[in-house]
């Protein structure tokens, strides 16, 4: 009995300090007597050290329309709001504003959520975006220069197999021609700024950036529309299964000449780029759609919401979301995540074209002509060319033995 | 190779008509920044 008392003591004093820490500490308020008020020699120096600095005095003194002294009063005809504190509710987006067009994101006229988006935009966005896409690129260079062209490795028939029928080879290339259209009209609005005025001057790029947009903005379409097209077509031959495991297991063959594990249709490397163009395609494509029809669908307050509810942003330490966002705000972020996820599937589509084109021998031509050499087919894709040849011999067996007509 | 290029021919098509559309649709940058109060192309 003892010993349980003494653990319960013990067990107590080791959570006194944790239950004392999660009672929420009210943060020291500043004296602010000597400016009446206002900020403070002090607040301006944090300022400018970066510190974050605690608005709320400046945010909720906004003036007091019910304390307004009398009309013929002295500043009665300001109605208890001072000068000083209606600026101060603009500045802060609490202000009661009327506008004659425009909807709820003209009320807003400060916004200074903009300055961390750009920041943001000319900062780590396009540094960390260009070092992707570079690094993609020299990855797949020295890939090519360690590894070579993938051949064919047994002696080639000479016969063919359709890999992909017209429609098929239709939805891939609506959507690669679209996506590669939308990247680099993208890449040239993000960076034309500091890549290409540099080099054309400022009225040669003003077009191409006109054109950019008209480009980006209508090409969208047809990338929706194929995105749904090889959703439909090639989700059954994508679900992964336990073949996968054994193309995992020897890397794919890639790595190694003459190393061909078992595939049907789609191998675990084809499912991982299909997989990855549908959710990064849909994620794309639903904050294109925000920033298409701007302020008519905001995404990311909700979204925000959501991940504070799982506790994920939490998890990683980005602390709460904001989940009360200025219309503006709503563009900057959909414009952020849509930039993040284009640099993502830019570099994964780099590495796609690449073992499409000149990184494997016979690859090509899937999606070309659409027929492939037999030898190519049962070496990448074994299980999907016995599945082929049952399906013919199934489907002429029943002619063969028919009874003629009389 | 067709199926290519009629896949690039329907980019080209889609995209002429999307502009078209949302433009008559009243969805041009111009008319979505004004309201009743604003003479567009007067």
């Amino acid at each position: 009995m003892k010993r349980l008392v003494l653990a319960v003591v013990v067990l107590l004093a080791f959570l006194s300090p944790a239950l004392a820490q999660e009672q929420p500490q009210e943060p020291p308020q500043a004296d602010r007597s000597a400016t009446g008020g206002a900020q403070t020699l002090e607040d301006i120096m944090k300022r400018q050290r970066g510190e974050a600095v605690d608005y709320d005095f400046r945010r909720n003194a906004t003036g007091d329309p019910n304390s307004a002294a009398g009309m013929t009063n002295q500043l009665g005809t300001l109605g208890g709001v001072s000068d000083p504190e209606l600026w101060r509710a603009l500045r802060f987006g609490s202000a009661d504003i009327t506008v004659s067009s425009g909807g709820k994101e003209a009320t807003v006229l400060m916004q200074d959520g903009g300055m961390r988006w750009l920041e943001i935009r000319n900062g780590p966005l396009k540094t960390y975006g260009a070092y992707l896409l570079a690094g993609t690129l020299a990855f797949l260079l020295l890939f090519y220069l360690l590894r070579g062209r993938i051949r064919i490795d047994g002696e080639k028939t000479g016969q063919t197999i359709t890999r992909f029928k017209m429609i098929e080879r239709f939805g891939h290339w609506l959507l690669a021609g679209s996506f590669i259209l939308l990247a680099v009209t993208g890449l040239i609005v993000l960076f034309g700024r500091i890549a290409i005025i540099p080099l054309l001057g400022k009225d040669a790029y003003a077009p191409i950036a006109l054109a950019s947009k008209w480009v980006h903005n209508n090409v969208s379409w047809a990338f929706m529309l194929g995105l749904l097209m090889i959703f439909v077509m090639w989700v059954v031959h994508n679900i992964p299964n336990k073949t996968d495991l054994k193309w995992i297991a020897v890397g794919g063959g890639l790595l190694k000449k003459g190393v061909h594990p078992p595939a049907k249709k789609f191998n675990f490397g084809q499912k991982m780029i299909f997989w990855g163009v549908i959710v990064l395609g849909a994620s794309i494509s639903a904050s294109g759609i925000s920033l298409l029809f701007p302020f008519d669908f905001p995404m990311f307050a909700k979204t925000f919401e959501i991940l504070n509810n799982l506790g994920l942003p939490q998890l990683v330490g980005l602390g709460t979301l904001p989940t009360e966002l200025a219309p503006h705000e709503e563009m900057q972020y959909a414009q952020l995540w849509h930039t993040i996820v284009a640099f993502l599937m830019i570099a994964m589509i780099l590495a796609h074209i690449y073992i499409g084109s000149v990184g494997m021998e016979g690859a090509y031509d899937a999606m070309g002509s659409g027929e492939v050499e037999l030898q190519w087919a049962r070496e990448h894709h074994g299980l999907w060319v016995k599945e082929v040849e049952e399906a013919q011999q199934k489907s002429e067996a029943p002619t063969k033995n028919a009874v003629p007509a009389e | 190779m067709r199926a290519m290029l009629a896949a690039f021919a329907a980019i080209v098509v889609i995209s002429i008509g999307a502009s078209q559309v949302l433009d008559r649709a009243g969805f041009s940058s111009a008319e979505q920044g004004s309201s009743s109060s604003v003479r567009l192309g007067e």
